[in-house]
């Protein structure tokens, strides 16, 4: 007879990989309290990864991310659910991939710094396609920089950070409402694509409060990932359905599933001296993403001049956004034409949606957190096709209005 | 004892892996007998358990096996166990890993695992070297080996693994080599039944990567050499002090074992406390 090692707790609450039901979530509401509720960026984010059925978090303190970590301890075990820190960050994103694989939803939050060191795991996550979420509370660098001042300077190393040709999705808020939405979202896309999901938070957003209206579970769309369809003897755990994204067999339910790191062929075996293997796999990877870029990618438009040629184009995305709202009043009430686009999902890059902008813009000004990340993407969809401003700004402060007034008229 | 090793084959090897990756005379086939056999002593259900492993020889272990396996990155795997292991406690973790794996660039998840008594069974090919790479030095080279990084014999000093978990807390250690298999599958059992962090070092004959440069080219020879070179514990114990003292030997048998409280059971009683209905 097979016998499993004694577990004393068979009876415990203590079970992250549960099925979330409409129960639990609204186990998560009566904890949270309030349906309104007055909170900060990182306490959003974790509200929002319980209202998703998170109930697996590893991270490691780092400022100005440690307060998810420190939520998260508090109403995590509420919940059944487990929160470790762990000894790094490196070993954050381990654990969550392994609890992933698991059958957990999972998260780990970071900033700059942590964020470097996850990368190689993060790599590892998209190359065995196993759904987790990262958050990372941009602050200003490079290495140490300004612990506690927010930035954008993390936009490029959330797509390219890792070696390699792979694709992941990643998200930028602007409110600390969009925290919470965004932090849901997050986990849907993850759990649809089978893909680490990155979101770009900062410090700006991660430490301001705003008022927060929890969804109720009507509201929202919860998305578990697609199990095994086919029988333990025919499952292939990297097979290609015509989907691009492979079912995802969680361990311990008997499919005896092999996951490496290494060129893989589709029944999860090494195939690392095999061309064709690999560049179908790699391929895969990229195509399940850029296929359903549609899908995927969120913007924001507010194109009051879609009918007209010569209009002036403003690109924006996360905190930096919230300048351009009043920016773009003041330039509207002083007679300009101004059509905004605002960046939800940074990756995959929305290359369309900035190039139908472009065709009737006289010029797009691009004010970011840094010197010069999303404008090399908007430069490249642009393809000549009218100036780019970039409005460059570093230090840990936001662009004033009136920084971009100025940048937008050209006497800045 | 033939049907015996058959049915260990049939019922826990992956048949599509074969031949596998292994030099020939290297070791870390006798650990996978010794872990399958330890396994199956325990009664362990094969659809429970979980091998995780990181990068090195011994990490490709788990693609030998029919389980599930999570084959992760360099030094990581006890992370990724862990994470394993919370998400689903009924689940048995089993992780293989190496001494550059383990103590090199994974040494600060080894001695955390340790201290943080999460169920698992960390069981360490100890060959002396990085024998995938090529022969370089490893933290547990002796002082004089040659590796090809340290072609005129190394000067660092080696870490003894044993010793270093028991330090950080580990519950349950124990050094062997392939030489005594027996007691190596008996050790691994007790690690498997006991639910604490477990750690299990082997010594492990590389003749192809770190023994044709140090006098040890032939399988047979590192037998000879662990033979001579390891007393057991209980031996070990009954020296006098200053016998101890100029004892060069390794000493090898259950170095530790005690009760601790276990991670996922303190969890348990934690979430029980605070749950809310």
């Amino acid at each position: 007879m097979k016998r499993q090692k004694a577990s004393p707790e068979a009876e415990s609450k203590y079970k992250p990989a549960k099925p979330f039901t409409c129960e639990d979530f609204n186990r998560v509401r009566r904890i949270l309290g309030e349906r309104v509720v007055f909170i900060q960026g990182d306490a959003a984010v974790s509200y929002g990864a319980l209202l998703a059925g998170c109930r697996f978090f590893a991270g490691y303190p780092i400022t100005p991310a440690t307060e998810t970590g420190e939520i998260l301890s508090r109403l995590l075990p509420k919940v059944g659910g487990i929160c470790i820190q762990m000894e790094d960050e490196i070993a954050s994103v381990g654990a969550i991939i392994g609890a992933s694989r698991a059958g957990a939803k999972s998260m780990t939050a970071t900033s700059g710094p942590g964020f470097s060191l996850m990368q190689e795991n993060i790599g590892y996550a998209a190359m065995t396609e196993t759904p987790c979420v990262i958050v990372d509370v941009q602050r200003s660098g490079p290495s140490t920089g300004q612990p506690t001042e927010g930035a954008q300077g993390d936009i490029m190393q959330a797509k390219w950070g890792s070696h390699g040709d792979y694709e992941l999705i990643a998200l930028s808020p602007t409110t600390v409402q969009e925290c919470l939405d965004l932090t849901i979202e997050a986990f849907n896309l993850a759990e649809t694509y089978s893909v680490p999901v990155i979101l770009l938070t900062d410090g700006i957003i991660g430490h301001m409060r705003e008022k927060v209206v929890l969804p109720e579970f009507k509201d929202v769309e919860i998305i578990w990932r697609k199990e095994p369809t086919r029988p333990k003897e025919e499952f292939q755990p990297f097979f290609d359905d015509g989907t691009k994204i492979p079912e995802m067999a969680i361990f311990g339910t008997g499919y005896h599933t092999y996951i490496t790191g290494l060129t893989h062929a589709e029944s999860g075996y090494p195939a690392t001296d095999s061309q064709p293997d690999h560049h179908r796999l790699v391929r895969r990877l990229c195509d399940k993403i850029r296929t359903n870029r549609e899908r995927i990618i969120r913007v924001e438009r507010d194109f009051p001049n879609a009918h007209t040629d010569r209009t002036t184009g403003i690109i924006s995305y996360g905190v930096t956004s919230r300048s351009v709202y009043n920016a773009v009043k003041t330039l509207r009430r002083e007679g300009m034409k101004i059509d905004h686009l605002r960046i939800i999902t940074n990756w995959p890059f929305p290359e369309k949606e900035v190039a139908e902008l472009s065709r009737r813009a006289d010029r797009i000004v691009v004010p970011e957190l840094n010197l010069g990340q999303v404008y090399h993407c908007v430069r490249e969809a642009v393809a000549g096709r009218c100036d780019i401003v970039p409005l460059w700004k570093t230090g840990g402060e936001m662009h004033t209005p009136s920084e971009i007034v100025q940048a937008v008229k050209g006497t800045g | 004892m033939f049907r015996k090793a058959q049915h260990i084959r049939e019922k826990y090897l992956e048949q599509n892996m074969w031949p596998s990756i292994f030099c020939q005379a290297c070791g870390i086939g006798t650990v996978l007998s010794c872990a399958l056999r330890a396994i199956d002593k325990a009664r362990l259900d094969i659809d429970k358990t979980v091998f995780v492993s990181g990068i090195g020889c011994s990490s490709r272990l788990p693609g030998y096996i029919d389980a599930d396996g999570l084959h992760t990155t360099h030094g990581r795997a006890i992370t990724f166990a862990t994470g394993i292991k919370l998400a689903n406690p009924e689940l048995d973790v089993i992780v293989f890993t190496g001494d550059g794996d383990l103590a090199g660039i994974g040494g600060n998840h080894f001695i955390h695992a340790a201290r943080r008594n999460v169920d698992m069974t960390v069981i360490c090919v100890n060959n002396y070297n990085y024998g995938m790479t090529g022969a370089q030095l490893s933290p547990t080279t002796p002082v004089g080996g040659i590796a090809t990084t340290s072609p005129y014999g190394n000067i660092e000093s080696p870490f003894d693994l044993t010793a270093l978990a028991i330090g950080a807390g580990a519950p349950y250690v124990a050094k062997w080599t392939t030489v005594y298999p027996h007691e190596t599958m008996l050790a691994m059992k007790k690690g498997i039944e006991k639910r604490s962090f477990a750690f299990i070092e082997v010594l492990t004959p590389c003749p192809i990567g770190y023994g044709r440069r140090n006098k040890l080219k032939h399988g047979k020879d590192y037998l000879l050499w662990f033979k001579k070179n390891t007393i057991g514990k209980s031996r070990y114990e009954k020296l006098t002090e200053e016998e101890k003292r100029s004892c060069e030997k390794i000493v090898i048998g259950e170095l530790r074992n005690v009760e601790e409280p276990e991670f996922t059971a303190e969890w348990s009683k934690l979430v029980d406390e605070h749950f809310v209905e």
